[in-house]
């Protein structure tokens, strides 16, 4: 090894390259942040936005200066990418985790068991108490009706486009289609269905309506996630099994859908999880009520966003309370359903 | 038992191109018939048109016949699934079913289309991983996924897969390309012993394995680039390799080629 070391001076000359030291970094930090304070005491660019932004620039010029000067154009480019980098993902998560911890601190000042055990029936908009179990059940079942409508419905369109449209005519419709529905507002999807199934056919109001409009929804996004799940399935395996003689109907169910069925368990748990939170598809297709309605084919059935937006409605400071506990419930609602798609998305493909 | 094919003036699209013109061949029972020929030629275009594979890929289509024991396999009456059950195929590189355990991958044919006893497909698993010189290294480890073999033990795996629906005709494109010289080998040896029982057609680029394993060797050419290839000459192995009758055959073998 050692007859191999060349001497220091040439291992500066050949590779060596001066960088800053670690702390450069928080240095730099400092003193930006020391000029934008001063900034914000001298001049009228104050308030914490503003005082962030004039650090951010600030940290931006000095330290590609110094870079600059210290370690070259390559390494200056560097700092300047990462700092834009990290700056656009810190300003992608503060609004995220903004929003997490005040519905965290909010919903659990109201959060307690008899919370999520008693309703709201025969309980004063003005008096603390009550609950959000009618729903609770309520959303439960309304989103698994959509999603016992939605999911195989979406998985069908997107075999239909992959495997066996063949950019015919009808499946470039109905993928034009899928678009279109991927951008329709929830309220219009609401709209329809109350059109479609309360005015004309004469249904009531039910979480069943609600869950059709929800399904409405769903269905876009399965499709969309489920075709790109079954495009990445190479054309070796569909292949392999032609030569092996299968059929092409058996080919797609016995190795296309499982060798994509993690993602498209993934896109449909989270076309699921998407849709927990719909709000305005509801008020007109399952309306309102303070009590359980367990049965979703007859009558006013409750449910999280749509208890969120009545307690909201009453305003009094008992109610605006429950609203924030209920949002908490839906938020952990959604996520147990994204851990959930995750955990199942895991042991199929252990299997 | 094993079928031989004739290929009668064999035109083959993609779309509007012509990738093959006017090939006519014989592909003799029990015997191994080897395509060489520069890339691009058509050797796996013809080949794939053998068992109507060609018709996965969109636009693609033929002109001529295909006959298999004089029964023309693109006969209107005639199904794709029952050609390929006749005449499996053995892809360039390994493609076990990943979602499959390697005894699923054996069985994948059998099982896929119709519900077999569990004691008969283990019989057929180990015919075929015999048949495939694989059951030695894999017996005691069936439940495993395909992926977790090396890549020649992942190509018999395909190889025994293909014999499991007892085929009569097997097609091979360029299946040792991907493997290290141990496995080339075993597979050769392997397609030697297959070939009691089997039509085999393999596709190669390396000139002495089709010198060791075929009996036949039919050289395709290209004229140039957009041009449609063509079966140049088709002779027996040893013809093709002292005193082919082309200059063209002579000049791609001994390396003289362009
Ligand atoms: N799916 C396809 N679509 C369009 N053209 C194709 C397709 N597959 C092959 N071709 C064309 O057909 C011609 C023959 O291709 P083929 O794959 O049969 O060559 P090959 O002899 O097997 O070559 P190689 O030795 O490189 O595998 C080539 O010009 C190729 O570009
Ligand atoms: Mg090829």
């Amino acid at each position: 090894m050692a007859t191999l070391t060349p001497t220091g001076s040439q291992v500066h000359d050949l590779l060596a390259q001066r960088r800053l030291p670690w702390w450069n970094t928080a240095a730099v930090a400092a003193i930006s942040v020391a000029i934008a304070g001063l900034f914000a005491l001298t001049t009228p660019i104050s308030g914490t936005a503003g005082t962030a932004v004039t650090a951010l620039l600030t940290f931006m010029v000095v330290q590609t200066a110094v870079s600059t000067a210290v370690e070259g154009r390559r390494y200056a480019v560097d700092r300047l990418a990462t700092t834009l980098l990290v700056g656009a993902l810190v300003a992608a998560l503060i609004p995220l985790v903004s929003i997490l911890l005040t519905v965290l601190l909010r919903g659990l000042h109201a959060l307690d068991p008899s919370f999520l055990t008693s309703t709201m029936r025969n309980v004063s908009p003005r008096k603390p108490g009550g609950g959000i179990v009618h729903a609770l059940i309520g959303t439960i079942e309304q989103v698994a009706i959509a999603a016992a409508i939605g999911i195989p419905l979406g998985i069908l369109a997107a075999i239909y486009l992959v495997e066996f449209g063949n950019r015919s005519r009808l499946a470039r419709t109905v993928s034009f289609f899928v678009d279109v529905m991927t951008g329709i507002p929830s309220i219009v999807a609401g709209l329809f269905v109350y059109t479609a199934l309360v005015l004309t056919v004469g249904l009531e109001r039910s979480g069943f309506v609600g869950g059709v409009a929800l399904s409405i929804l769903m269905i876009p996004v399965v499709v969309r996630s489920t075709e790109e799940m079954l495009r990445l399935v190479p054309r070796d395996l569909r292949e392999a099994s032609y030569a092996l003689s299968v059929p092409k109907y058996l080919t797609v169910l016995r190795v296309v859908l499982p060798a994509a069925s993690t993602g498209i368990i993934t896109g449909s748990m989270l076309a699921v999880a998407r849709v927990t939170g719909e709000t305005a598809p509801l008020l007109l297709t399952t309306f309102l009520t303070q009590s359980i309605n367990a049965n979703p084919f007859s009558g006013p059935q409750a449910s999280l966003p749509t208890f969120v937006w009545d307690q909201i409605g009453s305003g009094t400071t008992a109610s605006v309370d429950r609203a924030w506990a209920g949002a908490l419930t839906l938020i952990v609602l959604v996520m147990i359903l994204n851990i959930g798609a995750r955990g199942i998305a895991r042991l199929s493909r252990v299997k | 038992m094993a079928k031989r094919i004739d290929v009668l003036h064999l035109n083959v699209y993609y779309g509007a191109f012509l990738a093959v013109e006017g090939v006519n061949l014989a592909i003799e029972p029990k015997a191994v018939t080897a395509f060489i020929g520069p890339s691009g030629c058509g050797k796996s275009t013809v080949l794939r048109t053998l068992n109507r594979m060609h018709e996965v890929t969109p636009g693609a289509r033929i002109e001529g016949k295909v006959l298999l024991d004089s029964q023309d396999i693109y006969a209107p009456e005639v199904d794709p699934v029952n050609v390929r059950s006749t005449i499996g195929m053995v892809f360039q590189k390994p493609n076990p079913f990943p979602t499959m355990s390697i005894y699923g991958n054996v069985v994948a044919g059998i099982r896929l289309k119709r519900r077999t006893r569990k004691s008969e497909l283990d019989d057929v698993v180990e015919a075929s991983l015999r048949g495939a010189n694989l059951w030695e290294e894999v017996k005691d480890r069936l439940d495993r996924p395909g992926s977790v073999l090396s890549g020649g033990q992942q190509q018999r795996l395909c190889i025994a897969r293909a014999i499991a629906i007892e085929p009569q005709v097997l097609l091979m494109d360029e299946p040792c390309s991907a493997l290290d010289p141990i496995s080339t080998l075993a597979i050769e040896e392997l397609i030697y012993e297959l070939k009691q029982q089997y039509t085999i057609v393999i596709v190669t680029h390396n000139m002495q394995q089709a010198a060791r394993v075929s009996d036949t060797t039919a050289f395709f050419n290209i004229a140039g680039t957009g041009k449609p290839g063509r079966l140049i000459e088709m002779d027996e192995t040893k013809t093709i390799f002292s005193q082919p009758a082309e200059k063209a055959t002579e000049d791609y073998i001994s390396g003289r080629f362009g």
